[in-house]
This record gives structure tokens, C-alpha cells and sequence, in this order.
């Protein structure tokens, strides 16, 4: 493999495997804001536990996520730096707000926030949780903004044999950011809330503890249920926004290599032949014009084919193959898509059970759903990302910077592999002791075991035993 | 001034803000290894900059992310440059920043004793690597008209920059140790002042063979000798007061000289620099200056709004929080990691 691919490769494991932890933290903090103020609100001792043990998982998540995310903002330098050159100065700004605007905030209040509970009266530590929420938030748009540049390059003109910025306002409030955001934000929520209800059902099928979890699952689920809507709605604008800004993307995605007829049809799956550019076989939906309906929001028009759009960039862009690995976009496309019909569908199960009060009457085969359904969210959160990246292929910045172009021409291919391994490695690593942690704070649960109380380095264990 | 100019300032003073906060808690790090000697001290060590640590860190990543939005051509060259260096600080940020989350999880003594190695190499690979780099960018690399730089081995590893980079080391043990005695309570407290009084003289043999190579190694002297020289003497009167400070008991006064040292030390880099971001080893023709290094106006004038704006409100609670959290720590104290 040669620098290029290397430094494909080691971009798509470091940041999939970041983007584990992202939507987590960014969930599980809103859960934990509402479990606080609930307890300030009702003063209610079991809300404060409750508060305090989705914390500590968020805390344990937080803390890999952050570590990972150095890593991020070094990798642009290191294996992108003509990338770097040619992008930075529109590129750049938001990376720089985004350090400044969000992980101050985020890492300061959270240091109150961990260390403040008999510091600081109960409505300032609430404050301060809140806080960090607004920082993750803050720091998902940030770094969308720096991503919608690269889907939808807006605000800039090529100058000195670069891009320069010329209209800020016109990068923050760049279309695909407007469904961008949105979408990951509610993705985000969703994941923290599918990690707590899941948990909630692991607690259920136990029974241990379960009536602590009955109020917490209540609300994930409202929440899941919201936000899986969100996802799905900000989702199809996003796809309708596509098919006039990244047609490529989209033509990939639904696996069209010839330019439809008026009535476009929509196939559930289809046997993608790339070496043809044809299918082998589609299998449609016997709706007529869905895709036609999926595109433009009416049952009539044509959707461009991969084929002609190839045709048309290279006029536009020179000679070159701009059509993207069909099948891997063509296929997470469907990935995302299925997970979020589930997550509808369990949600909206779990939220009408919440509603009726009958959550402890839930069937078991439900609970098992649910306990299963946490990997649903990461699912699509990856497959999510592996289509908006892969099926901006061949480009980085699309229609300005192809990735051949982006990579560092000074870096040998042995140094990517050497930081490949040595990441990987300790990413695995990482990864098992966070599995090993959570799984050992979920089974000890919000009011801490006889084995707690033997551990005198578990300072939460005192804590608790305190308020119980 | 032009705005590149100020950016170039203020890249500047978060890598001062960086090694100033991160030193300390650095410091701290290495402390536990060299200070403490039960695991409740290492605890309260650990604890004494809990919640500080994480936020110290975000000063390296806002100075990273302000050059790659005010001088793209700087963060590119030096990043790509340094790839090694680099991947082995990220390895120890990230084994280090865990550490202290996972630490107090698990009651086993191989488990604690696994990331107190992760805190230990955390804290004292960073240090060490970024003064290397430092130290290699005043001396000049081989970088060519391209801006593109290809170092060898021993371009990154030399006298010059092993003695910088054990430098910013011991600086960081004496800032942290004056820290944990500004932080805690009880023998630990009188421990740490003493240890750091100790440490004093090992910093100084290494400042001055550090002072001394520079001359011959680099440039600064002769471009900027008079600033440099007042700096220096300033940064030696910081230094034995620290010492005067440390015996007299009064750690606040001791703790601020370190980090007066600390910072002109930073800011020298900068001052010897200017106006360049990186010497080439080739020509000074193909150096990277604030001017050539830079984005263009408009960019520039954004981010200084933005920031202007931004960091007091940064500081204000930055500060608040230390302020909060002023209390010492001692044996009895509820602990958190
Ligand atoms: C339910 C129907 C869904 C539809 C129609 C949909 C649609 C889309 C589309 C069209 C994109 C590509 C955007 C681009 O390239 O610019 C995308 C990306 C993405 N999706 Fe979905 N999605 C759905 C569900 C989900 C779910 C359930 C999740 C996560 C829980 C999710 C997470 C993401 C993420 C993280 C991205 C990458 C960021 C972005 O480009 O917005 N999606 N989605």
C-alpha cells in the first residue's frame, strides 16, 4: 500500500472508532442534565443517584472520546498537509473556534461538574452540567461547519493557489450544515438515548435495581422517539439536498447507473455489478416514482445517472473517473436507513408503553429487543459517515481538491504504518477496558454492591453508601 | 502590526498559557512517581489537579487549531514534519488523559499500578518531546522551496534538543511540585516543597547548558541578544527567588516565579523566532515567516474577532474554577479519582 492509501486507511479507523464515543457523550450528557434537574427540581434523592450513575458512564465514555479526538486535530498536519495548505484558511477557523468556544467549556464545567457536587450550591452544579451540554453541541457544529466545506465548498475564493475565506456568515450558514447539524445532532441524542434505555432493559430483565430504571427508560425513550423522527426526517431533506448539490453521492447511494425515467422507481436492494456500471438485479418496491418522491418530493422526475454524471464532470473537470465505490456507498446508505426504521419502530413501542404506565409490563422478548437494539445507533452513525465520506470520493473538497492530492507528500509510508499499528493497538486496548467498565459500573448499578463497599478506591462507593 | 503578526503573539500566548497550566499538572504527573509514597498520596496528588488537567490540555489544542487557521503553511509543514515525535506524543496525551479517569475503577494493584506507568510516561514524554521540537525548529530543519520538510533521525535528535527538552522536563517537576505543595495539606505539602527545592539545582546545571547551546547552536543570540539577555537575567532573578520563596515557605510566591520561568522561557522561543515560524537548514530563503506561513486578511480579521471576544470570557471562567477549587487537599479529603 502506498502513503495515500495508508493514510485513507488510518483516517477511517481513528475517526469511526472517535465517532463511537462522540454521539455517546453528547447523549448521555443531556440524560445526565435531565436526571439533575429533575432532582433539583423534585429534590428527589433517587434522581440525584441516578444522575450520578449515567455520569460516571458518561464520564468513562468522555474521557476516550477526548483522548482520540487529539488525535483528530493533529491528523490534518500530519498525514494531510496539502490539504491543510490548500484548505486552511477556510478550513481552519472553525477547528480554531471550536477548541476555543467548546472544549474550554466542556473540559472546565466538567472538572466543576465531577468535583463541585459539595463545592457548589445544587443550582451553579446544575448550571454547570447544562453547560457542558451547550459545549457538545457547540462543538458537533463546529466541526459539521468544517465538514459541510468540505461537501459544499461556500464563503471562499481560490487565491494565491489556494482557498481563501471571503464570506464567514456564508460558511456557518452553509446549506448542507443546515441539514447536517440536525441530522448528526439528532443522531446523537438518539445514541445516548438507545445506550440508557438499553441499559435500562439489561436492568429490567434482572429486576435488580429496576424500579430505579423504570423512570429513566421512560425518558430515554421519549427521547429516542423524538430523535429517531428528527433523524429520519432531517435525513430525507439531507438526501433531497444531495441529489442537487452531490447528485454523484446520491446516484451511488441508490445504486443508479443509467438516468431514470420520469417515474423513478425505488429498489430495496439491488446486485451492484461495478465493473458493468450496471445491476444485476433490482429489487423494486412496487410504489411508482418513490425514488422520483425520495428526490424531489414529488412522484415524477428523472433522477441522473451515475454514468451521465461522469460524463458531465468530465467536461467539467477533466478526464478522470469521478464515480465513488458504489457498492460501499450504495450499502451503509441502507445500513443507516434500516437502523433508523427500527429504532422508529422500538421506539415508538417502548414511548407507548411509557405513556400508559405499563413499562414493568413490558413482554421480555421486548426487553431483549432493546438490549440488542444499542448497537442499532453506532451502526448508523458509521454507515452514516461512511457514505457522506466514501461517496464524496474521489474528492476531499468536492469539485475543488481531489484525496490524492491532500496527502502529505513528505511522509513515508512507514512512519503511517508505524502510527497505524501503534493506534490501533492501543485503541483496541482502549476499547476493551472501556467495555470491561462499563460493564462492571452497570452490574454495580446506581446503589453500589456489598462488592463496592470493599473497594475504598471507588470514591463514588462512599458517596452513595453516604445517601443510602 | 499587521494581523499576522498579532496572530503570531497570540499562538504565542496559549503556547505560554499551555506550558505555564499543563506544566504544572505535567509536573504533578511525574510527581506521583517521584513524591508520593502511598497510594493515598498518589491519589491526592492525582486529585489536586482533577479538575484542571483536562481544560490545561485544551490550551495545546487551541494553539494547535490557531496555527492551522492563522498560519496553515506552519501547521502543515511542522506537523507533517514531525510525524514521529508527534505519534508518540499523541500515544502518551492519550494513555495519560484515560489514566486518570480509569485509575480509581478498579481495586487491583495491577490495574493501578498499569496506569500509574500511563501517567507517569503522560506526563513526562510530552514535556520532553515538545521541547525537542522547539528546540529543532530555532536551530532549523531541512526544509526546502516547497515548505515541505524531511528530517532525519538525528535532525530531531540532538545534544541541542535533548538538553531543551529534559529542560522543560525538570521545569515542569519543580512547577508541580510547588504546585501539589500549594494544593495539599500535611506532610505531602512540606514534602513537595523540599523535593522541589532539590530539583532546583538539576534545572539549573541544564538551563544554563541549554542558555550555552543555544548561543552556538542557533541564531537567537545574534539577531536578538539584548532582548534575549534581559529575558534571561529576568528569568535568573524568577529562579532564585523561587528558590528564596521555597525555603521562606511562601508557596504562592513560589509557585508564581516557576511559572514566570517557565513562561519567559516559552516566550524566548517566540522572541529568538520572530519574524519566522520555522528556520530552514537550507537557506533562509526558504524559512517560513509569519508572512509567508500566514492566511489571508480576511480569515485573519474573523478569527481575531472571534477570539478577542472569546478568550475572556475563557479565562474568567478558567480562573473561577481554580478559585473554586482552592481549598488543599488533605488525607481526610473526600477524593474523587
Ligand atoms: C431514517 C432514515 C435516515 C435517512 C433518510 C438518512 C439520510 C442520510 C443521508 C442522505 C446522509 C448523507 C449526507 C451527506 O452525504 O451529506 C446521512 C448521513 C449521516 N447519517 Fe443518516 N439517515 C437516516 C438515519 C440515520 C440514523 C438513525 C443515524 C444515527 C443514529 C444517522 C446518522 C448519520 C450520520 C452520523 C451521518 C453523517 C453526517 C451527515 O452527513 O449528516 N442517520 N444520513
Amino acid at each position: 500500500m502506498d502513503v495515500l492509501d495508508l493514510a485513507r486507511l488510518q483516517y477511517a479507523l481513528t475517526t469511526i472508532y472517535h465517532f463511537f464515543f462522540v454521539p455517546v457523550s453528547i447523549g448521555l450528557v443531556l440524560f445526565v442534565a435531565i436526571m439533575e434537574t429533575l432532582y433539583v427540581v423534585k429534590k428527589d434523592e433517587n434522581y440525584k443517584k441516578m444522575a450520578k450513575f449515567w455520569g460516571k458512564l458518561f464520564l468513562i465514555n468522555f474521557a476516550v472520546g477526548v483522548v482520540t479526538g487529539i488525535l483528530q486535530e493533529f491528523q490534518f498536519g500530519m498525514n494531510w498537509s496539502d490539504y491543510s495548505r490548500f484548505v486552511g484558511d477556510v478550513f481552519g477557523a472553525p477547528l480554531a473556534i471550536e477548541a476555543l468556544f467548546a472544549f474550554f467549556l466542556e473540559s472546565t464545567f466538567i472538572g466543576l461538574w465531577i468535583f463541585g457536587w459539595d463545592k457548589l450550591s445544587k443550582k451553579v452544579h446544575l448550571a454547570c452540567i447544562w453547560l457542558v451540554v451547550v459545549g457538545t453541541t457547540l462543538s458537533a457544529f463546529w466541526i459539521l461547519t468544517a465538514n459541510s466545506f468540505m461537501q459544499q465548498p461556500v464563503g471562499f475564493s481560490v487565491q494565491n493557489g489556494r482557498a481563501e475565506m471571503n464570506d464567514f456568515l456564508a460558511l456557518i450558514t452553509n446549506p448542507q450544515l443546515i441539514y447536517e447539524f440536525p441530522h448528526t445532532v439528532f443522531g446523537a441524542y438518539l445514541t445516548g438515548a438507545f445506550v440508557v434505555a438499553g441499559i435500562c432493559a439489561i436492568k429490567m430483565l434482572g429486576k435488580k435495581d429496576a424500579h430505579l430504571f423504570k423512570s429513566s427508560f421512560s425518558i430515554a425513550i421519549v427521547i429516542g422517539l423524538i430523535s429517531s423522527l428528527g433523524v429520519a426526517f432531517s435525513g430525507h431533506s439531507q438526501a433531497q439536498h444531495l441529489v442537487e448539490t452531490q447528485p454523484m453521492k446520491m446516484a451511488a447511494a441508490e445504486g443508479i447507473w443509467e438516468t431514470t425515467p420520469d417515474k423513478a422507481p425505488w429498489a430495496l436492494i439491488s446486485g451492484i455489478n461495478v465493473d458493468g456500471q450496471k445491476n444485476s438485479f433490482e429489487l423494486n418496491l412496487p410504489i411508482p416514482g418513490l425514488l422520483s418522491y425520495l428526490s424531489y418530493g414529488e412522484f415524477n422526475g428523472a433522477v441522473t445517472g451515475m454514468k451521465e454524471l461522469n460524463a458531465q464532470y468530465n467536461q467539467q473537470y477533466g478526464q478522470g473517473d469521478y464515480i465513488p465505490p458504489v457498492k460501499t456507498t450504495f450499502w451503509s446508505f441502507r445500513f443507516m436507513v434500516a437502523s433508523g426504521g427500527l429504532l422508529i419502530l422500538l421506539s415508538l413501542y417502548g414511548t407507548y408503553m411509557a405513556l400508559r404506565r405499563r413499562v414493568d409490563k413490558a413482554p421480555r422478548w421486548y426487553w431483549h429487543c432493546m438490549k440488542w437494539a444499542i448497537a442499532l445507533p453506532f451502526i448508523a452513525n458509521t454507515s452514516g459517515w461512511i457514505m457522506t465520506e466514501v461517496g464524496r470520493q474521489p474528492w476531499t473538497v468536492f469539485g475543488l481538491m481531489t484525496t490524492a492530492d491532500s496527502v502529505s507528500p513528505n511522509v513515508s509510508s512507514g512512519s503511517v504504518l508505524f502510527s497505524i499499528i501503534t493506534f490501533t493497538a492501543v485503541y483496541t486496548l482502549l476499547g476493551g477496558v472501556m467495555v470491561y467498565l462499563f460493564v462492571k459500573e452497570i452490574k454495580k448499578g446506581p446503589s453500589g454492591e456489598k462488592e463496592g463497599l470493599e473497594q475504598p478506591h471507588d470514591p463514588f462507593e462512599k458517596e452513595v453508601a453516604h445517601v443510602s | 502590526m499587521s494581523l499576522s503578526e498579532l496572530w503570531f503573539i497570540l499562538v504565542a500566548v496559549l503556547f505560554i498559557g499551555f506550558f505555564f497550566l499543563e506544566g504544572f499538572d505535567f509536573g504533578v504527573g511525574m510527581a506521583t512517581r517521584l513524591l508520593a509514597k502511598n497510594d493515598t498520596e498518589k491519589r491526592m496528588l492525582i486529585n489536586s489537579i482533577g479538575p484542571f488537567w483536562d481544560g490545561n490540555e485544551v490550551w495545546l489544542l487551541t494553539a494547535g487549531g490557531a496555527m492551522f487557521a492563522a498560519f496553515p503553511n506552519w501547521y502543515a509543514t511542522l506537523f507533517s514534519g514531525f510525524y514521529i515525535p508527534l505519534v508518540v506524543l499523541l500515544l502518551a496525551l492519550i494513555a495519560r488523559g484515560v489514566a486518570f479517569e480509569f485509575r480509581g475503577k478498579v481495586g487491583s494493584d495491577s490495574w493501578r499500578k498499569a496506569w500509574d506507568i500511563s501517567i507517569f510516561l503522560g506526563s513526562f514524554l510530552p514535556p520532553f518531546l515538545l521541547g525537542v521540537v522547539f528546540a529543532t525548529l530555532m536551530k532549523g530543519m531541512p526544509i526546502d522551496g516547497d515548505m515541505q520538510m524531511h528530517a532525519g533521525f538525528f535532525d530531531v535528535v540532538n545534544p541541542y534538543s535533548v538538553v531543551a527538552g529534559l529542560s522543560v522536563v525538570c521545569l515542569c517537576i519543580v512547577h508541580g511540585l510547588m504546585f501539589a505543595s500549594l494544593r495539599t495539606e500535611g506532610a505531602l505539602r512540606l514534602r513537595a516543597r523540599e523535593l522541589a527545592r532539590k530539583w532546583l539545582i538539576p534545572l539549573a546545571v541544564l538551563l544554563v547548558v541549554l542558555a550555552a547551546l543555544t548561543f552556538v547552536s542557533t541564531d537567537a543570540f545574534q539577531t536578538r541578544g539584548v532582548i534575549l539577555a534581559i529575558m534571561a537575567v529576568v528569568g535568573a532573578a524568577a529562579f532564585v527567588l523561587a528558590g528564596y520563596f521555597m525555603k521562606q515557605g511562601r508557596e504562592g510566591w513560589a509557585f508564581g516565579m516557576t511559572g514566570t520561568v517557565i513562561a519567559l522561557a516559552v516566550a524566548a522561543v517566540f522572541v529568538a523566532l520572530f519574524p519566522r515560524v520555522m528556520v530552514s537548514s537550507l537557506g533562509s530563503a526558504f524559512d517560513l515567516t509569519v508572512y509567508n506561513a500566514a492566511s489571508g486578511n480576511y480569515s485573519l480579521k474573523v478569527m481575531t474577532i472571534v477570539a478577542l471576544s472569546l478568550l475572556p470570557f475563557v479565562l474568567a471562567y478558567q480562573i473561577w474554577s481554580y478559585f473554586v477549587f482552592h481549598k488543599r487537599i488533605h488525607e481526610k479529603t473526600h477524593l474523587e479519582y
